[in-house]
This record gives C-alpha cells, structure tokens and sequence, in this order.
C-alpha cells in the first residue's frame, strides 16, 4: 500500500499524485501514440471509433457525471456538431476553423437549451432532452438546404496545411491530440472552482446555494462544455463516417453515450474512456453474435437496443460506480491484501434525507 | 441598529401559520440561541434568512441592510453562513473538497482561465488551500482530510459541514440543530467549538438546538417558539424557568 507524505500544496493539484502516475500514465501515452505502427487500417479505424466516442462520453460526463444532469438528448449535440462542420467545409471554410466553430455552435445551442432546462430537475430533465434530440432529428431531415435531408450529406476529406488527409493512421493522430487536449480541460476544471461547484450541484443544490454557488449559471456552463465537447465528437465523427445521414444520430445513440458514461464510472474522466472502450467493444461484439446466432434472433430489429438497455440496468443494479469504481475496489482490494474487508465501501450507516426542499 | 434582526416575519403553509409575527435582534459577538418543540418554526425562520423561503410579510435585517428579498446564492456573499439540520455535504467528494467549495465566494478567477489553469489560478487555489487548512486546523480534522464523506461518521460530518461553514468566514453563523445525533462527548465539543468561533474567530452565531446543556453552555441569549409565535425571551435560565414554556413542553394550563 503506498502512503503519500504531502509536503506541498501543490501535491494535491497537479495531475500525476505519484510515480505510479507519471509511470503507468506514461506507458498508456507511448502505447497509443505507437499503436498505428502495430497495427492494420482496420482496427486503426476501430481504435479511431472508441477515441471519437470517448470524447463524446467526456462531454456527456461534464452534464451528466459532474453536475448531475442526466442527458438522453447528447447525440443530437454530436449531430449539430457533426452537419455544421460538414456544411462549413462545403463551403470552402478551412478543416482547421470549422471544426472549432461546429464545436461552438454545437455549445451556443446547449447553452441556449440549458437556460430553460436548468429549471428542470432528475426525469423531467431527462425527457426535455430526449425531446430535444427528436426536435434536431426532425430539423436535420427537413432543412434540406443545409443537410440534404433524408438523401444525406456526404462530407469532405478533411485538409489540414493543404495536405489532405486519407489514411486512417493520418486521422487517428488527429482524433487523438484533440481527446488529449479535451481531456486535460476536463481535468482543469475538475481541479478549479467550476469544477466543484459541478460536483456541489450534483450531491445537494440547497447547501450549493446556500454557500453562494450560483445553481442555475453551473448548469448552463456546464451545458456549454459538455454540448462544445460532444459537438466536437460530432464533427470528428462526420469523417470517420463520411456520409451523414439523419437516422446515424438517433436516439440509440443518446443511449449508448449514456450507457458510455453509466458502464464506464459516472463521475470520473476515466468512465469515459473505459465506457467508449466497452462500447466500441460492445458493438463488434453484437456483430459477431448476429452471426451466430439463428437468424430468427439475430435479424430482429430491437437486438442492439435490447442488450443495451439490458446492460444498462444490470450495472445500475450492481455495480452503480461503473467499471472503473469496480476497478478502484479491486484495486484497493490487491494493496490491502490479505487484509481487505468485504464491507470497506459499504457506508457505514445510510442516513435518512428528510425534509429536502427540492 | 442591530448586527441582526427579523421584524414581524410570518409565513404561512396553506392554513398552517408555521412563523407568525417572529420578531427578535441579536447583537454582534453574541450567540443567540432558538429553541422550540418539534413544528415550532425555528427552520422555518432558518429557511427564510437563507431564502429558501419568501416570508409572507415582516422583514430580516443584517447590519441595518434588508435582505428579504436577496437572491440565495447571494446570502453568503453578504456574510451569513449555514448549516443544515440533516446535514447537507457532497457525499461524494473528499473533505478537503467540501471545505474547498466552502470558498466558493472568494474565488473571482474567470472561468475560461480556469480551463487553461494558468498560473494565476493555481495561485488562488494555493491561497484557498492555505485558508481551508487553516479551518482543518481549528477543528482538529487533519485526519479526515483525503477521505469521502460517504466513508465517515455521523459526529465527524456534523464537524465538517461546520468547517465548511467557517470556509464561507462569515460574519454570522446559522447552526441549525448542530448537536443533534451526537453523544454528550461530541455535544460537549461542539460546545468548545462554538465558544471558540464566538471568541476567537468573532464570528456571531445563531443557533436552533434542543439540546439543554449546550444551549446553557454557550448561549447569550434564547428565544423561545411554539406554534410559530414567540413565546419568551431571555437568559438560557430565564426562558426555561418561564411557566408559557414549560407549558410548551409539557403540556398543562398556560
């Protein structure tokens, strides 16, 4: 078991708390960064796919994990993302500023749904976004002008410095350094003053309030993070698949960024990326399965959606923290061995919340 | 003029009169003490001056300034810190992030520099650490520093949503019920506490307990509610000695 001995105040803001950090950390950096030279364009497109979901489960994290607000609406900030870049590059706008002006949009429209929806608490919330995401899917199939409708948009081959960008290892460096960068964001607000009042926001708004936290203003901003991140997703996503349709941006898809952020840890950058490694597994997987199964089975329409859901409510049953909680004991379980108690998470006593005002 | 005072405040629940024309004013320095059987209205009162509830009629003043009608998430700015009486912490954060929310009004840093976490914001964080140590310190709770709140005991989180409080360094403190669940040991603490954030700190405080012996310990003065109306007013010896009182209590002619 290690103990840290704090001599410095900085020890609790810097991101790598330990050798181990700086260690283990490293190893995953240089894997990733060798990893197209390992491997072929098919799962360099594969590792390409759960980057891109990674990011889009990191803005759903912000709303959902940090502040409390569940989101069954984020593919239709992915969509926004996803036409508005690919409409900006058919219009000759460079791949390096469309891309941040998508993002952007996709984050001016969350902050105009959050003002209304930081009204909203817990299923009403939830049911305002999901309603949200059908009112986008419908205005995607009817703006024809902008997103070819039904037809689809096919969507340009990005060029980055005049040099046009085909191969997937090309790409996947690009998905890559933005996910870094976004994550390090994630990271900085987690460790500033935004970030706590998110986390204030999410386990009691009454005390939050009552220590000059200003509720509503946290939503929004939190808002306008998630829908820029998840926009950003949406148009790094617009490539990878390079044709857009309106139905790649359905509610399935809300509920698998959902099922990311719930599988993976809520609360935490890492769910998100384990969640998007789960999924993007997930999702070969079922394939495979539709292959072995008898067709009766496997052709239904309602599988994916099916085993989902299913998933989902398996882990909200029992295991609440997502893989990475699940991780954390097992880890705490090798430090302490032989001397781990079954019950160390179990809360020692659960106290009634009575008289809540909201 | 008084440090604080509430004027004629009422407040109705349908039919229910839950505080009916309260009136008191405690001066600076001091701990004013509220007492009351269950459904008297002291959280009412509580929830008024933090604005969580808009009073019917009658008006709070703090430092002659009126604040009925001040926003809740602008109550602290203004120098009135709480806690709640089933206490409120984020289950989920450790200690020192509790304490560190405490800051929350001190800390003036735009957000988009928080993205960045240039070095002016880690400069801030390091001053809001120095602070909140200094909190951790005074209320002994060094030990408790990394772990999440969901992990710790009832006493310790009745100690630390205190220090969360203190965060906030305001000039007056709400203590809603802050011995309640503890045993005579930690009661008697948090009577120290108390003495010491009137002396030491100088922070005055304003407290509903029902809890004798700490309200004879600390208290200045204390006001008594039944049915949402005051009922006496004194010295601790005073208000329990009233025969409207015991009457309260006990029930019995009065």
């Amino acid at each position: 078991m290690r103990v840290l001995f704090k001599t410095d105040y900085n020890q609790d803001i810097k991101f790598a708390k330990h050798g181990g950090y700086t260690f283990w950390y490293g190893l995953l950096l240089a894997a990733v960064f060798i990893a197209p030279f390992a491997l072929d364009t098919y799962w360099i497109n594969e590792l390409t796919r759960v980057l891109i979901y990674a990011l889009a489960g990191l803005g759903l994290m912000v709303v959902t994990g940090f502040t409390g607000q569940v989101s069954l609406g984020h593919a239709a900030f992915m969509a926004i993302g996803a036409y508005s870049h690919a409409f900006l590059l058919s219009q000759g706008v460079p791949f390096l500023f469309s891309l941040p002006i998508a993002a952007l949009t996709s984050g001016v429209v969350g902050l105009m749904i959050a003002i209304p929806a930081s009204r909203m608490t817990g299923l009403y919330l939830t049911i305002a976004s999901l309603a949200f995401a059908i009112v986008v899917e419908d205005v995607i199939i009817h703006w024809e002008s902008v997103t070819g409708g039904n037809r689809g948009m096919l969507v340009d081959t990005p060029i980055l410095f005049g040099y046009e960008i085909f191969e997937a290892w090309e790409y996947y460096y690009i998905v890559l350094v933005l996910l870094i960068m976004s994550i390090t964001l994630v990271l900085n607000i987690l460790r500033s003053p935004l970030g706590r009042s998110m986390l204030a926001v999410r386990d009691s708004e009454i005390s939050a309030e009552s220590l000059g936290i200003r509720v509503a203003r946290t939503k929004v901003l939190a808002f306008l993070i998630s829908a820029s991140l998840t926009g950003l997703a949406g148009g790094l996503f617009a490539h990878f698949i390079q044709f857009l349709s309106p139905e790649t941006f359905g509610i399935i898809l809300s509920i698998q960024l959902l099922l990311m952020v719930v599988v993976g840890g809520l609360g935490t950058v890492h769910g998100a990326v384990y969640g998007a490694i789960l999924i993007g597994f997930l999702e070969a997987s079922i394939s495979i399965l539709k292959d072995v199964l008898p067709p009766a089975i496997g052709n239904q329409p309602g599988l994916e959606p099916g085993l989902f859901g299913l998933i989902l409510v398996l882990f909200i049953i029992f295991e609440p923290e997502g893989v990475y909680g699940r991780w954390l004991k097992f880890r705490t379980f090798l430090e302490n061995f032989p001397f781990y108690r079954r019950n160390t998470f179990k809360r020692q006593r659960s106290y009634l919340k009575t008289e809540r005002m909201r | 003029m008084s440090f604080f005072e509430i004027e004629n405040l009422s407040l109705s629940f349908g039919g229910v009169k839950a505080v009916d024309d309260v009136s008191f004013a405690m001066n600076e320095g001091e701990v004013f003490t509220i007492v009351g059987p269950n459904g008297a209205g002291k959280s009412t009162v509580f929830n008024m001056i933090s604005s969580f509830y808009t009073p019917d009629g009658g008006q709070i003043r703090f430092k002659g300034e009126d604040i009925t009608e001040v926003r809740a998430d602008q109550i602290a700015r203004i120098g009135i810190a709480r806690t709640f009486q089933n206490i409120e912490l984020f289950e989920h954060s450790t200690v020192l992030q509790n304490l560190l929310i405490g800051r929350e009004i001190h800390s003036r840093v735009p957000v988009l520099r928080q993205l960045i976490f240039d070095p002016g914001v880690r400069r801030a964080e390091l001053v809001h650490r120095a602070q909140v140590e200094d909190v951790i310190d005074f209320l002994e709770l060094a030990h408790y520093r990394d772990e999440r709140i969901a992990n710790l005991p009832y006493g310790v989180r009745k100690k630390i949503e205190l220090g969360r409080a203190l965060c906030v360094e305001p000039k007056l403190l709400l203590l809603d019920e802050p011995a309640s669940g503890l045993n005579p040991e930690e009661t008697e603490e948090m009577g120290f506490w108390i003495d010491d954030i009137k002396n030491d700190l100088g922070i005055s405080v304003l407290m509903i307990e029902h809890d004798m012996s700490l309200v004879n310990e600390v208290s200045d003065r204390v006001l008594a509610l039944n049915n949402g109306r005051v009922i006496a007013e004194g010295s601790a010896q005073e208000v329990q000695n009233h025969p409207d009182v015991v009457a309260a209590y006990l029930g019995g002619a009065a």
